[in-house]
């Protein structure tokens, strides 16, 4: 049967382009693979090959024609045998027969499907439940430990977890309980590691990756965002990476710019990962259990100036927190506090300040950035009118501006005041400890804007 | 061609031989036909066409077992039919269909079986190396003997993450088998020109690594190499590294005009080099197949190629709901 031959798209642009020239003439054989002509494109001279075997029956366009639409009929090809009177051509214009472009579907993306975060303001464990202190450290290592007593797939890789018992001492007596099959020492290459780990989890393991800082991790993040955070999208669904990225994020103390930066905005913003970063210890310890236990890459930042701090720690067997769901620390009806991670201390201690003003802050920690309980703030700004959110990430492309908009979008007419950002300044980390101090979010600062957005 | 061997004095039974025909003649066919529905419009981006490397791929699977595993780049058609895929699933993903792989969301790039063990499919240069180790370590792990395949370009030998990945490999004494496919031509830029030492497979020899270097346009010579580097990843020797000569036909993607080599040179591999030729001078030579026989499997695939890409043009495109799906799996404890 004859063939025609088409003018072929040679780039995922193209639309049309010049047949500069043919190599064979009518008659010509041409086996697979063979030069047919030159196509000129908006990039390159392209050489077109013959995909099939046959005879040049006839050349519909001549060389040097410009402007020829891709999938128009530039000749036909005929099999041994045939006459080009056998036939039925086509015009030479564009085929009437559509190319296999796909049916249209719609052309707006329908909406995300939307999830119930109704807030759920149930506390975090029952009144009456005993409790003990316990430091952000050790609430880390035991979420770790109970998980790996209960899933023989769990493993902790990372410089230095295991011999030297972590760089910050999170995995202090692991190796002794887990063995170095599950408790696995790498040598000084994140890239390398992460993707090993993604790899493992992709085939069914659950790793648990500590960084010695999220700082390293920026070696690591093709494998953290493209590997990890894609695949079950890109595969439709039939494999994942089930596994944790944690460690310290943000600034520690005097440690300068490459160790001093918080990657909360960087990685909230991925579709396929979650994020969570706790403030205290019980929130360490539930989130970390929640977070390994989930079938998604999670990224959870800890903050090693918090590593010493002790909280509440409800003495309850299996203790979890679920992701989404914000804590609210103190109920207020002047200001709505929205805070994570570190920031909460600064939160927090505003609160405390203010109310000796006379202004009755609620503070609101958020837990896990995503997916973000947004019903929750925005349930808190109708009540109090305003909004003030603090971070120590920079202030372009921030948590809180993503707050912000949802705020405008969903509670424009509740709002007093405009909602201010207290960030980390726009500036790469100082080292002189005065220059730090002013670099950080402080306490003042979030005082001062909480006064602004209540006028006082 | 002067210098073919016959089968006889291979170790290559008739029918191993005509099914490594078959295979080969499959994944060339299906790449041909893929060309050209690109050339049509109805596979968009980027699509890497394996022409010229069949032999890599079919030598290689031929001695793999159940539980195997296999990750590549994005060069990876070939790979998927060898391992067993389904071409219809295949073509219709590279045109974007609810019947792909992927359910149209993954592309050419980016196609996954969980079935066949085939983990991508990956449009980062070099990153399907350490995850390659990673499911390698996850067999270790497990204690079982399975054994990954983690096939990279002389491109992705330049990049750092490979010889972090060789140095866990070896450290930790993985089961995995690094396949350098030596098409020699990073995209543009041929290897004289990228790479400081000819011999890529020598470059294990930092983190105590064997390698070999293999004749990628023989499929036995592919075979043996490939059933000696699983032999010594199942025994728990370790990594190992195949460094298989071959030659891309086409041009890095579709839209590559190649002019950084010549015509003749191209002209010169596909006469005196073809790996399917070879297999089937080899077939003739030997008498395990007559001409007709081999018309009949001529015959054979060119019917799947035609039937896989009717099957991608039927193929609807997927639901607009499938914009949200398969972003995380749900949390079930």
């Amino acid at each position: 049967m004859a063939t025609e031959i088409l003018m072929p798209a040679l780039s995922p642009t193209m639309e049309e382009g010049t047949l500069a020239k043919w190599l064979v003439k009518e008659g010509d054989t041409v086996a697979s693979g063979d030069i047919m002509a030159e196509i000129e494109t908006d990039k390159a001279t392209m050489e077109f090959e013959a995909v099939d075997e046959g005879i040049i029956g006839k050349i519909l366009i001549a060389e040097g024609s410009e402007g020829v639409k891709v999938n128009t009929t530039i000749a036909i090809l005929l099999e041994d045998g045939e006459s080009v009177d056998d036939v039925a051509l086509t015009a030479a214009a564009p085929t009437d027969t559509p190319p296999p472009t796909p049916v249209a579907t719609t052309t707006a993306a329908p909406a995300a499907p939307q999830v119930d975060l109704t807030p759920d303001q149930t506390p975090d464990w029952p009144e009456g439940t005993p409790v003990k202190q316990q430091s952000v450290r050790e609430a880390l290592r035991d979420a770790m430990s109970e998980e790996m007593r209960r899933d023989e797939d769990v493993y902790l890789m990372g410089e230095e977890v295991a011999e030297y018992q972590g760089a910050y001492k999170i995995s202090q007596g692991m190796l002794d309980e887990f063995g170095s099959k599950r408790v696995i020492d790498t040598p000084i290459t994140e890239h390398g590691f992460a993707g090993i780990a993604v790899g493992s989890a992709l085939a069914g393991l659950r790793p648990i990756v500590e960084f010695m800082t999220f700082n390293f991790a920026m070696q690591a993040i093709d494998q953290i965002i493209n590997s990890a955070a894609k695949t079950r999208y890109m595969s439709g669904g039939q494999m994942g990476a089930p596994m944790v990225f944690r460690g310290p994020n943000g600034a520690a103390a005097r440690v300068g710019a490459q160790h001093s930066q918080d990657y909360a905005a960087w990685y909230m913003q991925v579709p396929g990962l979650k994020v969570a970063m706790p403030y205290s210890a019980s929130d360490a310890k539930g989130l970390l259990k929640t977070a390994i236990r989930d079938p998604n890459p999670v990224i959870f930042l800890e903050n090693e100036m918090l590593y010493g701090h002790s909280f509440d720690m409800p003495e309850i067997d299996d203790y979890t927190v679920p992701f989404g769901k914000a804590r609210i620390w103190r109920e207020g009806s002047d200001v709505t506090i929205v805070s994570f991670g570190i920031g909460m201390q600064y939160a927090l201690e505003a609160a405390d300040r203010l109310a000796g003003d006379g202004i009755s802050a609620e503070v609101i920690d958020l837990r896990t950035l995503r997916p973000m309980d947004t019903d929750s703030i925005i349930k808190s700004v109708m009540k109090t009118n305003r909004c003030v959110t603090v971070e120590e990430g920079w202030p372009q492309g921030s948590v809180g501006s993503y707050i912000s908009s949802v705020i405008m979008q969903e509670a424009f007419d509740y709002l007093d005041a405009p909602v201010i950002n207290c960030t980390g300044k726009d500036v790469p980390m100082p080292y002189a400890a005065n220059l730090e101090k002013l670099a950080l979010v402080t306490t003042d600062e979030v005082i001062a804007a909480v006064k602004q957005v209540t006028y006082r | 061609m002067a210098t073919r061997k016959t089968a006889k004095k291979t170790n290559v039974s008739a029918d191993e031989l005509k099914s490594y025909y078959r295979e080969m003649l499959l994944i060339r066919r299906f790449e041909e036909k893929a060309g050209q529905l690109y050339g049509m419009g109805l596979i968009g981006g980027f699509c890497h066409l394996y022409i010229g490397q069949e032999a890599v791929v079919v030598g290689l699977e031929a001695h793999t077992k159940e539980g195997d595993k296999r990750i590549t780049s994005y060069r990876d058609h070939g790979h998927m039919l060898a391992c067993g895929m389904d071409p219809n699933g295949v073509m219709a993903e590279l045109a974007g269909r609810s019947d792909g792989y992927s359910a149209g969301k993954g592309g050419s790039m980016h196609m996954f079986s969980e079935e066949k063990h085939f983990y991508g499919g990956n449009g980062i240069v070099a990153a399907q190396v350490p995850l390659g180790t990673g499911l390698a370590f996850a067999d270790k792990y497990k204690g079982n003997d399975n054994v990954t395949f983690a096939y990279f370009g002389d491109g992705a030998a330049n990049q750092g993450q490979v010889y972090e990945a060789f140095n866990m490999a070896a450290l930790w004494n993985l089961p995995v088998v690094y396949v350098i496919e030596n098409n020699q031509y990073a995209m543009g830029t041929s290897q004289q020109r990228s790479t400081s030492t000819p011999d890529i497979y020598t470059r294990g020899e930092a983190f105590g690594i064997d390698g070999e270097l293999v004749d990628g346009m023989d499929v036995i010579a592919v075979r043996d190499a490939g059933d000696k580097a699983i032999k010594h990843c199942r025994s728990g020797k370790g990594p190992y590294i195949l460094e298989i000569k071959t030659y891309r036909y086409r041009g890095h993607s579709m839209s590559d005009p190649a002019k950084y080599r010549t015509r003749e040179e191209v002209q010169k591999v596909r006469e005196e080099r073809d790996p399917i030729e070879h297999v089937r001078s080899m077939l003739l030579a030997s008498k395990y197949a007559t001409e007709d026989d081999l018309k009949a499997i001529d015959k054979e695939i060119k019917g799947i190629v035609n039937e896989s890409a009717e099957f991608a043009r039927n193929s609807p495109e997927p639901d607009a709901a499938e914009l949200w799906t398969d972003i995380y799996a749900e949390a079930t404890a």
